[in-house]
């Protein structure tokens, strides 16, 4: 709120001083400061251009400084597909009121009226009486004194020339250059290089290790022993790599570990519930459970189970940090998706305030939600608090992070419908099963962490019990409760508190999953109603941005497909991300090997409306990826263990989608100039794992439940067979 | 135990001292800084790490220096430069071929290895090139794209 009790737009109702996210420098640049942080997802080139556009400044004078404690506002985690909702919207505002503040100053400098002034890359005009001034000017190297009053209104869209457009992303040449751009790559004088020994499995308690022998290596420069935490520092890289294969070695480890089966995770996940909450419009309750009621006049009623594995984030760079210690104070620089609650957490890891640590966010490989970003800086500081004043580079190894970073939670998703003679839905049942999709650091108590060193290091602290999630549209639930027009949606959110492997946020939370059984129990009832599936969705659904992408993804896609049994086969799917955000539509073509069970994606076209575009290609680019992420997630992904360590170690263990199997994916963008901007980066991966599995339903009468759908399955649902009958 | 090894990196005679064994990935980003090249797996599974040896495509995480020695090295940084682009470094930007940009270098080193020996390839062949070197941000379809585009400009 600011003073006159007018709720301002996104992030800025946190911080509403304008100097917090503008200032205008000395040497002709803006600098603008964002707490998002940029993930591969474009965000650092969108805010740019929304503060291009509206101060009317050219692209390249904007700096964007982001994710740096103690100089950015605090706006959480960079996550949930928030960051143009809330960074986005607030620098809009803000940067309007910015610019109106430069316009009034330049209006008294000029001596003429401020409506007759014109701006041109920041240099304000008077074409009355010719004179002008610039905002370095005006402004430079001062920064502004107001608050933002969201009464100043930002620009018509109509006006756009920068917002909408496609412009190069700020870092595009140093990322095509092998410039210095990730933390990977960060040069520092004095900097020395660690590395970590983890624990073979969960659980597993160091018995013993030979760090003498390892201390007298070439270039060691300590060894670090700490209960079940081992690591080494190095002068350089490959030192410290030998250094922790001999550390490694030499360790020896009594496991523990007691996994599910992975083969029967579904029925354990039931076994194991905790609790059972209603969710209603979206958020979980703490009420009771009411039973499932199908009508009495029902004339069909179905039910189906649908099922995914735990995910990997998979990032293709380990996570890293680069952490010094020095006079008492810690500077981390690291890929967090969080500073903030980062620097929280550590806080309470190391026993320091939280204000003698300072956190810059630094580029890591795309993330896709909570994986090794948080805990390797907690391990680089451990490191760098035993080589005091020299900063440590920390890398984890490939198997590190394929085996320590929090995984994407299997679910268990069952849905039960009825529909009536004229083929509409008239009850509507779904429930589902998951440990958290919440693992992210919190703050530090002398019992328990988020952070993986203190579960390992002396005095251990404990993982942080699971709680079940109320937040509306978040955790397992998100985008259980369905976006379509039904009389009566009966959602149960059912709780497992028991994490046997770590999970945490993996891209889209529950809407995966959720969406999955969703969209694809939608097709099994339009085929039960012998209906087609877009006419069978759009007759319930009233939402015209809905239908719009829907309608576009089918005509793009080539819809009406042809019927089973061609071995080819079309499948489309919706949703609006947590029922507040963008729209999004997947369709697909898929051609099916009877032979050997491989499902090929021959095309894909995703259809959304994420309001008002900003940056084109930043969305065309999260919208397609979130769709090849589908694919690949849905056809081969799932993380292998067996009853104590898990096995997907590396690439050949965690098969990922290839070039050769990736399809092109078309992109449609559903502009709404002037609306709001929603959240998108998230938005296309529930539909496209539904749309390859109605596609493949399509090409062949089967109906894949199970994710993922690998040739061994496909083959096993009888393919073949179902097409000679 | 450490010897010197003379590497010719980018056009450039270079030395340095390391154990034989050592990959030449901790060579280029350490001593000789060229960051370009990623470490993403160490097996030779994911191409983050491509670079050009004696014009063919080779996995610096495994290539030891012994081996690298008195070859002919091109890195990322050897093929185009910020001032000075390469029609696969334009085509990258001018595509959007690229979320994060982290397997960015060793696709466009990978890329160039395809385009000297095959100046026309179609969007199969570029797949088929490319199927040593994983994308997580889901960019496939755009880097086909910007390989079409980069051969078509150098066939101009």
């Amino acid at each position: 709120m600011n003073g006159e009790g007018k709720m301002l737009p996104g992030s800025l109702a946190k911080d509403a001083r304008i100097a917090s996210w503008v200032a205008i420098e000395a040497d002709g640049t803006v600098t603008v400061r964002t707490g998002k942080v940029e993930i591969g997802q474009g965000i650092r080139t969108a805010v740019a251009m929304i503060a291009a556009e509206e101060l009317d400044v050219g692209m390249e004078r904007i700096r964007v400084v982001s994710g740096i404690t103690g100089d950015v506002v605090d706006e959480g985690v960079t996550s949930g597909s928030g960051s143009m909702e809330q960074t986005g919207r607030a620098l809009r505002q803000v940067t309007a009121e910015a610019r109106a503040a430069l316009i009034a100053k330049a209006a008294a400098h000029l001596g003429v009226d401020a409506g007759t002034l014109e701006v041109e890359d920041g240099t304000v005009r008077s074409p009355a009486t010719n004179s002008q001034v610039t905002y370095w000017e005006l402004q430079g190297g001062q920064p502004f004194v107001g608050v933002a009053r969201g009464a100043v209104a930002p620009k018509d869209p109509a006006g756009y020339t920068i917002v909408g457009s496609c412009v190069p992303e700020l870092d595009a040449v140093a990322k095509v250059t092998g410039g210095a751009v990730f933390i990977h790559d960060l040069a520092m004088d004095g900097l020395v290089h660690g590395r970590v020994v983890r624990p073979p499995s969960t659980g597993a308690v160091l018995l013993s290790v030979d760090a003498a022998a390892v201390r007298h290596l070439d270039g060691v420069l300590q060894v670090i022993e700490s209960g079940s935490f081992l690591g080494v520092v190095a002068t350089d890289e490959w030192q410290a790599i030998k250094a922790r294969d001999a550390l490694a070695l030499s360790a020896q480890w009594r496991e523990s570990a007691q996994l599910p089966d992975e083969d029967n995770i579904s029925a354990w996940l039931i076994d194991n519930e905790t609790a059972a909450h209603a969710v209603i419009d979206g958020t979980p309750e703490d009420a009771p459970v009411p039973d499932i009621a199908p009508p009495v006049d029902a004339a069909k009623t179905l039910e189906a189970s649908y099922t995914r594995p735990y995910h990997m984030h998979a990032s293709l760079g380990p996570s890293a940090a680069v952490a010094l210690f020095e006079g008492g104070r810690l500077t981390v620089h690291g890929a967090s998706q969080g500073p903030y609650p980062l620097a929280r957490a550590l806080a309470g890891s190391l026993g320091l305030e939280e204000d003698a640590i300072t956190i810059i966010h630094t580029q890591g490989a795309g993330c896709y939600g909570h994986n090794g970003a948080d805990d390797v800086c907690l391990d680089a500081a451990l490191l760098a608090q035993a080589v005091e004043g020299r900063p440590v580079r920390l890398q984890w190894t490939r198997a590190d992070e394929h085996l320590w970073e929090p995984y994407g939670p299997a679910m268990v998703v069952m849905t039960n419908a009825s529909l009536d003679n004229d083929g509409n839905i008239t009850d509507w049942n779904l429930d589902l099963w998951s440990t958290t999709h919440q693992g992210r650091p919190r703050p530090t108590t002398e019992t328990h962490s988020g952070l993986l060193a203190d579960w390992h290091r002396e005095p251990a602290r404990a993982r942080p019990v699971a709680k079940p999630n109320f937040s509306n549209e978040s955790g397992a639930h998100r985008n259980a409760w369905s976006t379509y027009d039904l009389p009566h949606q009966r959602v149960v959110s059912h709780f497992v508190a028991e994490t046997p492997l770590r999970t945490s946020s993996f891209r889209g939370l529950g809407n995966y999953a959720n969406i999955f059984a969703i969209e694809s129990f939608m097709d099994e009832l339009a085929a039960a109603a012998g209906l087609d599936p877009v006419d069978f969705r759009l007759r319930h659904l009233a939402d015209a941005r809905g239908r719009a992408v829907i309608e576009a993804a089918a005509e793009a896609i080539g819809w009406p497909p042809g019927g089973p049994g061609s071995g080819t086969g079309k499948g489309i799917a919706f949703n609006r991300y947590k029922n507040s955000k963008a729209y999004v539509a997947v369709a697909m073509e898929v051609e099916v090997n009877e032979e050997n069970g491989v499902i090929a994606v021959s095309r894909a076209v995703v259809a959304g409306d994420a309001g008002q575009v900003v940056s084109a290609h930043g969305l065309a680019c999260q919208l397609e990826g979130g769709v090849i992420q589908a694919i690949s997630w849905t056809l081969k992904e799932r993380v292998r263990f067996g009853p104590q360590r898990v096995t997907s170690v590396d690439w050949e263990t965690y098969p990922i989608l290839t070039f050769p199997e990736a399809p092109i994916v078309e992109c449609i963008l559903l502009n709404q100039p002037g609306e709001p901007y929603l959240g998108a980066g998230e938005g296309s991966q529930g539909p496209g794992g539904a749309a390859l599995a109605n596609a493949v339903f399509n090409a062949t009468g089967v109906r894949l439940r199970e994710i993922p759908f690998t040739p061994e399955r496909v083959r096993a649902m009888g393919v073949a067979a179902r097409r000679g009958a | 135990m450490a010897e010197t090894f003379k590497l010719r990196v980018n056009g450039v005679a270079r030395q340095v001292d390391g154990d034989s064994d050592m990959p030449l990935l901790y060579a280029l980003r350490g001593p000789l800084g060229l960051v370009g090249a990623k470490y993403g797996c160490g097996s030779e599974q994911c191409g983050s790490c491509s670079v050009l040896m004696d014009g063919v495509r080779a996995f610096a995480c495994k290539i030891t220096l012994a081996q690298a020695a008195s070859r002919d090295i091109v890195t990322i940084e050897g093929i185009g430069t910020p001032d000075n682009l390469h029609p696969l470094q334009k085509a990258f930007m001018e595509e959007h071929a690229f979320q994060c940009g982290y397997c960015t270098p060793g696709l466009i080193v990978t890329a160039k290895a395809l385009l000297d020996r095959d100046p026309d390839p179609d969007a199969a062949a570029i797949a088929s090139a490319l199927q040593d070197n994983l994308c997580r941000c889901g960019s496939h379809g755009r880097v086909i794209a910007a390989v079409r585009r980069a051969a078509k400009e150098l066939a101009r």
